[in-house]
């Protein structure tokens, strides 16, 4: 009795009962198409959030001011670390002179550039007729396009020229391009910002779906003094883009950073610092370590789905047995040895989970080319042979208390069955 | 000349204590080889229980039972059903064939267990089930068939390992006459042709075929009648080819 044969019965035995065979087959197929689904879909939300924090530039860090110490609120912390300390007035805001002492090539040797920035949000823009809503527009330094990673498609980039003559000149994304001119070029026309004329001299590369967050491409790009004469103020900056001259000097570039902003805001001893540095590294860490987190939390929902899958496949083949068992009976009397039913129930239920394995691996790859919640995902060739490879166990595992029910039953009683 | 069948004193209780079961009480039966026995007795004498004891199906309680010179008790389970494929071939009342399989794969199946090459089992299977007068049925599954043919099938089934000895228990139970008739006349000619067969049997008609009438009854042999000497023909053989 050969392995084949042993096989080629078992076929014959799901075949029979193809419609039972079918439905117990689904249950470990949504078991795996779950697993390696939901594990692409973490996997997939991942590697977008990854690439997000990537597009906000490589090598960068970001300075902002602390809002727990700016505000109205934090007077009454003001007023004790006054008795601590001595005179402090009131945290600082970010201001261009931070940003030039961050230049500082003798404080700073780390730091390759360093661009201030100020934002506008939803400011109204309009082009002949058309108008869009811009989501953000960005008032800063030509350094910025480089440092945060947007290069411009079509046209020019704004040169430093321009920010000292406050020239009302623009960059604007993809979405704002397509919203105000459709398919005329942008470059060279004038829109108008809040009643302020710009005019448009680069069209930003598209940066692409950034995860249903915020449209990456509804930005516009203007020099630092034309954004604050006209649409911010004079106040204080937003946020200081500060790019280091390699990955290995993003520490080092941390660090130069915050001595330069302790000695200039008065920070040191007791004295919180008015300002964060969020460096993209540890931001990559840190979400990475969530993301993944909420991987296992889907895979461990899925593998549930899979053990029920299994749990179903002996219940079948526990039916199946006591079906057969004349069948069973009739084998054993013209001369089965009791290997060739342990094997042929065995190989049964392996069947039935290995073809819904497979097929659940066939509907988790066809179903991740689509999005998911706004998720594209990426299927994780480990999740793939485990899950299968678990499906196949569960079938070993689930069908050998049958099998050896089946194997164990003695012929008389067997063939006397009805 | 060696004994296919030797049964020594075979006792078989079912139970324990006051409800025990003495289904046979000392049976004691030797066929020899190219015998045509036929094992009569009512319903409750025994005679299924020998029939499974015969078959390997069943050990005796105590007494000694040899099959062709092997001492079956003491095989343990998986030289028991080599035995049961390569020595015995059975026929069963109810036929017993493996529905949704066709009357070919049927009949392959004892060789498929015994590890016969599938050349070399379709040509065996098929000469089995032409030697039974089916060659034109071969593709037909058992719900196709009439009881007559299925039975011829399951003949089929039993001779194709070429066993040393043909079990037939009630193989005419099931069937009308004229079927009961073909069956019969298989069994008279392989018979004729040497074959070793026992038949479990009710029915007085059936038993006249055979060479040996022994009767059972209460779980003891209670007559032993020969018909026909052991080397010759079946006493009704002429009829059924007539």
């Amino acid at each position: 009795m050969s392995a084949v044969e042993i096989v080629r019965f078992a076929v014959r035995g799901l075949a029979a009962n193809k419609m039972r065979s079918a439905l117990t087959t689904l249950g470990i197929l949504i078991g795996v198409a779950a697993v390696i689904l939901l594990v692409a879909v973490g996997e997939g939300s991942s590697r977008s959030i990854q690439q997000n924090i990537q597009q906000l530039g490589a090598n960068t860090l970001t300075v902002s001011s602390s809002t727990g110490g700016g505000g109205g609120g934090g007077g009454f912390r003001m007023a004790r670390q006054q008795q601590d300390t001595g005179p402090r007035t009131q945290a600082r805001p970010l201001t261009v002179d931070d940003a030039r002492a961050l230049a500082d090539r003798a404080a700073a040797p780390h730091v390759s550039s360093v661009s201030p920035v100020v934002s506008a949000n939803a400011q109204a823009a309009s082009y002949d007729g058309a108008s869009h809503p811009i989501q953000q527009v960005i008032g800063t330094y030509p350094s910025y396009f480089e440092a945060s990673n947007k290069p411009v498609a079509q046209g020019t980039y704004f040169f430093n020229d321009d920010v000292l003559a406050a020239r009302k000149v623009i960059v604007i994304g993809q979405t704002v391009a397509e919203n105000l001119f459709g398919a005329l070029d942008p470059v060279g026309r004038q829109i108008t910002l809040t009643g302020v004329p710009f005019t448009v001299v680069g069209v930003l590369k598209e940066a692409g779906s950034t995860g249903g967050f915020q449209d990456a491409d509804d930005v516009a790009i203007a020099p630092l003094t034309s954004v604050q004469q006209s649409l911010t103020g004079f106040g204080p900056l937003n946020q200081i883009l500060v790019k280091a001259g390699s990955a290995g000097d993003v520490a080092a570039a941390q660090a130069e950073i915050t001595s330069v902003l302790d000695q200039r805001h008065g920070v040191g001893g007791t004295v919180a610092a008015d300002y964060q540095i969020l460096n993209q590294a540890t931001l990559q860490e840190t979400v990475s370590a969530a993301t993944s987190t909420f991987t296992v939390l889907l895979a461990a929902v899925a593998a549930i789905s899979l053990l029920v899958g299994g749990i179903g496949i002996t219940n079948i083949m526990l039916v199946t047995v006591t079906e057969r068992t004349r069948e069973i009976g009739i084998r054993k009397a013209i001369g089965a040895p009791r290997g060739a039913i342990l094997g042929q129930f065995l190989v049964e239920a392996t069947l039935l989970s290995l073809i819904g394995g497979l097929l659940g691996v066939a509907i988790a790859v066809a179903g991740a080319q689509f999005t998911i919640a706004g998720i594209t995902p990426v299927v994780v060739p480990s999740s793939v042979v485990l899950a299968l490879g678990v499906s196949v166990a569960i079938g070993l595992f689930f069908g050998s208390y049958p099998a050896n029910r089946a194997a164990r039953l003695r012929p008389i009683e067997a063939l006397r069955f009805e | 000349m060696s004994l296919v069948l030797d049964v020594r004193d075979a006792t078989k209780v079912y139970g324990a204590g006051e409800t025990a079961v003495h289904a046979l009480r000392g049976v004691s039966l030797q066929v020899e080889p190219g015998d045509y026995v036929a094992i009569m007795g009512a319903s409750g004498s025994g005679k299924s229980t020998l029939m499974n004891i015969i078959g390997c199906l069943d050990v005796p309680t105590a007494g000694e039972f040899h099959l062709d010179g092997v001492d079956v008790g003491a095989l343990d389970d998986r030289r028991q059903a080599v035995v049961r494929n390569r020595k015995i071939g059975f026929v069963f009342q109810s036929f017993n064939l493996i529905p949704r399989m066709t009357a070919l794969m049927n009949v392959e199946l004892p060789l498929a267990y015994g590890g016969v090459k599938p050349a070399e089992r379709r040509r065996r299977a098929l000469a089995a089930l032409d030697l039974v007068g089916l060659a034109d049925r071969v593709g037909h599954q058992p719900n196709e068939l009439s009881g007559g043919q299925q039975q011829r099938v399951a003949i089929a089934r039993a001779l194709v390992t070429s066993p040393t000895l043909l079990l037939a228990d009630e193989p005419t139970g099931a069937l009308d006459s004229t079927s009961t008739l073909d069956v019969l006349g298989i069994f008279d000619r392989l018979s004729a042709a040497g074959r070793t067969i026992v038949v479990i049997t009710h029915e007085a008609d059936v038993a006249e075929h055979a060479k040996r009438v022994v009767r059972l009854r209460d779980g003891r042999v209670i007559e032993d009648t020969r018909l026909a000497p052991v080397d010759g023909l079946p006493p009704r053989l002429k009829e059924v080819t007539a």
